[in-house]
């Protein structure tokens, strides 16, 4: 008792002397944050008392400031040189607000020299609230000469307002080849928050989309700075230091605008795309999508009610069908799977299928149909692709079963990004069982096989896919990924940098090149032969062209309806294809035409493909172009695969 | 009723029921009045920014307060898990964090995103004290050399990612523990001598080139004019020129032209400097140094070891967080990024902040009458 009692007395006198030694540490803290707050202390003291005269005066006549510059963004041409992308000095008006008494006034009389849409004034008022009240904010962009004139004489009454040059972004082809070059737009929030602020400092545009957006590491090149001295309303007296900026690289990109124009004028007023590829690189020759739109409006930002009404348009000509619409492929995906039945010993290519019309599996009462209503008859590998006999492919796909086609069609590249890295590509779709089971849910069904084999179904491939795709078959299994850019040039060093093609890449190896001999010859005959499915673009052709029509179901009729054009409203139109490539002995370029309601792909799209091709044997070898013919509305009655 | 009577009656009546301290709480609405109001001019009047930043002060209050209710006890139980935890999302942070103005500081669980770094500045004062509080003070030599790898850890993660700023605050809310436990004066001069000893290894091995260059930056500004310098040329014009009046509340040039930097989190002092004057200034050192002596004195109130020593470190890190930043802002150390607590906009730190006065309150308010 006693002993617990001497240790309970021992604990007290320790918590005692632990108390002591705790409050001593404490007041020697308290003193050194007391030595080190007056410290602090002095130095304000040291800075506003004895150094204010000091400062006052460098703050009041030395007011150094750092202007950002920004640089000059690289230029955008063709693959010859054609300028596509320029920057062309433009006036701006801007206003300092904190240099104007009277805001309201100042913006009356403004707009009693120079004309003030609501539009301008609203955005106006927008930015004011977002900016300090010493930025100078645009009131009015691309000032015309006469209104530059007018300021010029009345500036002595605006304080705080001036007329600033500065180079903008000017596309001098308009909609030509939009889709392919993008546009640059004022930089947005999320922009701001991913690009290198020192890079951007003063920049006030970004690419959006196409090469703009693809290249704007090359293209925009590097901010400079230079330190002022300004005087006392923030006006700069005389420049100091200065880091020069570090202009963009122009770039020299792999449209060829003679052919871009005329795949533009062969779509006319049909809603699609074409895209011509160069099998020997991967050059992107033409990349036309239809309709399209003037990407000048955006530079300076759109105003709302013209952007609605572009967004609102039906005919959605902001939308790159090249890119990312994704389109079934139908009939042209035949090719690609006549040369896997062949490689993987399905059937030889003279053994012949009945078609009666349509198709059944065992045990199945649904009938798969043909196109030909009247069923062709007995067909071989090369009466089928010629006469796009739907029957002999449910036969071939059933046969080759869904994994196998989907293993040989994802060689070619379908289901996949080409790997051209143009922005907001899309990678269609490549139906499989684990794609169903992942997308829908459900199980395979045998009937998805049948359909899958004439391009239907889920089945989904875009424009430049199904290009890359018939590159890939024109080079028997490799191919060089598509690629938008040709050359740079070094506006800091002058120097020019030819960029090699991409890598190769080699999706199959061929078991036996006569298989593809006899695709491809199927694929000419398909044009030459006299039932051939694009017999129509034979007439007149001096070169051997290698290709497939397509024409795919937009919906689905019934078990026993018939197809009739006039009885549709135009937007459930079948969508026309083709792709192809020639010379077929000796591949040079690789087509795909998409024409969404184009009806019928054999009279609507062939005939846009040969005038590409046409156009392009013309321009390698230096004769003149011929005219494009418009395209035929009434062809698009014609019936085929 | 029966417990009611275990409570100290020298407590008021705010201490006993609410479990907060009118004076520190009065200090710190203070500070965040002239915090807003400053930031409002720094801000160049945007109500919208005003406004975030009320609502992470409220945010921030509603912590302290409710940290204020755990009494220390329960704290204390808590620690070694928060320590351990917190130890963990360090390590996870520098493999799966993401990534801000070049640092890896974030981790994200779902849409909640936060650092952990953040939590040890609480943590590590918290694990020390446990630690030491243990056993009677002084501590052993061993003792303190455990309390040093227990700090040390945490702060090399911090280093790692890469953060400075916080690696100071957390190390010294580390050495504060051990320093007010009775470190051994011998032991204290032998581990200055030995800094002092390693610092060419530092500068040499161990620190980034924007670190160094903040230090060279700093003895001389006109160095580096258009980059590093150019901060503090333009808060020291900013600072001097404002004088012992000030310009007046609004109409600071340097910071309302464009010439001051940053002038709404990190510079904000040179802001209130300018605007304010030396009078302004000495105000508001003294409301900082009130709260200060405030902490200090609550934690020579406390009652058992652990509260004192985790009181004391937090009230000291409190002051190393006014001294680092207005020293940096003044020109008289290099630039860490600290912001200047409770005034510079931002979020972040300010939840830990008002947590940390939640401990200190709850230190306070939940003393007991002797119970001999």
């Amino acid at each position: 008792m006693a002993a617990k009692k001497g240790q309970g007395d021992n604990r007290l006198r320790d918590q005692i002397q632990e108390r002591r030694l705790f409050t001593r540490r404490t007041l020697l803290a308290g003193a050194g944050v007391l030595g080190l707050m007056g410290l602090l202390g002095a130095r304000m003291g040291q800075l506003q008392v004895t150094g204010h005269q000091h400062y006052a005066t460098m703050s009041q006549a030395n007011r150094v400031r750092l202007v950002p510059i920004p640089p000059n963004r690289g230029l955008i041409h063709d693959r010859n040189g054609v300028l596509l992308a320029d920057n062309r000095p433009t006036y701006q008006l801007m206003v300092i607000p904190e240099q104007i008494p009277d805001l309201d006034q100042t913006l009356e009389q403004l707009g009693s020299i120079i004309e003030l849409d609501e539009a301008d004034l609203k955005r106006f008022h927008n930015q004011r609230q977002r900016s300090r009240r010493f930025d100078a904010i645009p009131l009015k962009f691309r000032l015309n000469e006469r209104d530059v004139a007018v300021f010029a004489t009345n500036r002595h009454r605006f304080p705080g307002v001036e007329v600033e040059a500065r180079l903008s972004r000017v596309y001098p082809e308009g909609e030509h080849a939009v889709h392919a070059i993008g546009h640059v737009g004022r930089i947005n929030e999320q922009e701001l928050a991913r690009i290198d602020s020192a890079r951007y400092r003063g920049s006030s545009h970004i690419g959006k989309s196409g090469a703009e957006l693809q290249f704007e590491d090359l293209l925009h090149g590097h901010s400079g700075i230079e330190r002022v001295e300004a005087n006392a309303l923030g006006r700069v007296i005389r420049q100091l230091e200065r880091l020069d900026p570090n202009p963009g690289n122009d770039v020299y990109l792999t449209i060829d605008s003679r052919l871009q124009r005329v795949a533009e004028e062969v779509l006319g007023d049909w809603w699609g795309a074409v895209v011509a590829l160069d099998t020997r690189n991967g050059d992107i020759l033409a990349l036309a999508s239809q309709p399209s739109f003037d990407p000048n409006k955006f530079v300076h930002g759109i105003d709302r009610e013209s952007f609605q009404a572009l967004q609102g348009d039906p005919s959605r000509p902001l939308y790159n069908r090249a890119m990312r619409g994704q389109y079934p492929p139908g009939s042209t995906i035949k090719p690609f799977v006549a040369l896997a039945s062949l490689e993987n010993n399905i059937r030889s290519a003279a053994e012949r299928v009945f078609c009666p019309g349509f198709y059944t599996l065992p045990g199945v009462r649904h009938r798969w149909r043909c196109w030909q209503r009247r069923g062709h008859g007995h067909m071989n590998m090369q009466d089928s692709m010629v006469q796009s006999c739907d029957v002999y492919f449910y036969d071939t796909a059933y046969k080759l079963g869904i994994d196998r086609l989907q293993e040989y069609l994802g060689g070619f590249g379908f289901g996949q990004r080409t790997g051209s890295g143009i922005p907001g590509e899309l990678p269609g779709v490549l139906p499989s069982r684990e794609w169903k089971r992942a997308a829908r849910g459900e199980g395979w069904y045998h009937g998805e096989t049948l359909i899958t084999g004439i391009g239907q179904g889920f089945f989904l491939t875009t424009p430049i896919q199904l290009a890359h795709a018939t590159a890939v078959l024109a080079n028997k299994g490799s191919a060089h990924p598509p690629r938008l850019i040709k050359r740079i040039h070094g506006n800091s060093n002058g120097e020019d940098r030819d960029l090699p093609p991409e890598e190769l890449e080699t999706h199959f190896t061929l078991k036996d090149p006569a298989n593809w001999q006899r695709v491809v010859d199927s694929m000419v005959e398909s044009i030459r032969g006299a039932r051939g499915t694009a017999r129509s673009i034979a007439p007149g052709l001096e070169y051997e062209v290698a290709g497939k029509t397509g024409t795919a179901q937009v919906f689905s009729l019934g078990q026993d309806e018939k197809y009739d054009a006039d009885a549709i409203p135009r937007h459930l139109h079948d969508h026309a294809l083709f792709n192809c490539f020639a010379p077929a002995d000796d591949p040079r370029i690789a087509v795909a035409v998409v024409v969404e309601n184009g009806g019928s792909g054999g009279a609507v799209a062939a005939p846009m493909a040969r005038q590409v091709m046409d156009a392009w044997r013309a321009i390698e070898r230096g004769e003149p172009i011929p005219r494009p013919d418009s395209p035929d509305e009434e062809a698009a009655e014609q019936a085929d695969g | 009723m029966a417990e009611a009577s275990f409570v100290d009656q020298r407590m008021t009546r705010v201490q006993r029921h609410l479990h907060l301290d009118g004076q520190l709480l009065t200090a710190l609405a203070l500070l965040s009045g002239a915090g807003l109001a400053i930031l409002y001019s720094a801000s160049n009047q945007d109500v919208a920014e005003l406004q975030r930043q009320l609502i992470r002060l409220g945010i921030a209050f509603v912590g302290m307060v409710v940290i204020a209710q755990v009494p220390p006890e329960t704290l204390r139980r808590w620690t070694p898990w928060v320590f351990i935890g917190g130890l963990v999302m360090l390590v996870l942070v520098l493999f799966f964090g993401s990534y801000g103005k070049g640092a890896q500081r974030w981790l994200g669980v779902g849409p909640i995103r936060f650092q952990p770094a953040e939590l040890m500045k609480l943590a590590i004062p918290l694990m020390v004290a446990w630690y030491l509080s243990r056993r009677p003070l002084p501590p052993t030599f061993g003792q303190v050399l455990v309390a040093l790898v227990m700090t040390a850890v945490p702060t090399a993660l911090i280093i790692l990612q890469p953060d400075l700023g916080t690696a100071v605050l957390v190390s010294a809310a580390g050495l504060f523990v051990v320093f007010l436990a009775g470190l051994r004066w011998r032991v204290l001069i032998g581990a200055l001598l030995a800094i002092l000893a390693t610092i060419p290894i530092f500068w040499m091995f161990l620190m980034h080139e924007y670190q160094k260059q903040r230090v060279l930056t700093l003895f001389d500004p006109e160095r580096d004019p258009l980059g590093a310098g150019y901060h503090i040329i333009q808060s020291t014009i900013a600072i001097g020129s404002g004088g012992v009046y000030g310009k007046g509340w609004l109409n600071g040039t340097q910071s309302q032209l464009q010439f001051l930097p940053e002038r709404n989190t990190d510079f904000i002092f040179a802001v209130f400097a300018e605007e304010f004057g030396l009078v302004g200034v000495v105000q508001l050192l003294v409301l900082y140094l009130f709260i200060i002596w405030r902490g200090l004195y609550i934690a020579c109130q406390a009652q058992d070891n652990f509260s004192r020593l985790v009181a004391g470190s937090l009230s000291l890190t409190f002051f190393v967080y006014v001294f680092v930043n207005v020293g940096m802002v003044s020109g008289l150390i290099p630039v860490v990024g600290l912001p200047l607590p409770l005034i510079s906009y931002g979020g972040t730190s300010m939840v830990t902040l008002m947590a940390a006065f939640g401990i200190l309150m709850s230190v306070h308010t939940h003393r007991r009458i002797w119970s001999t």
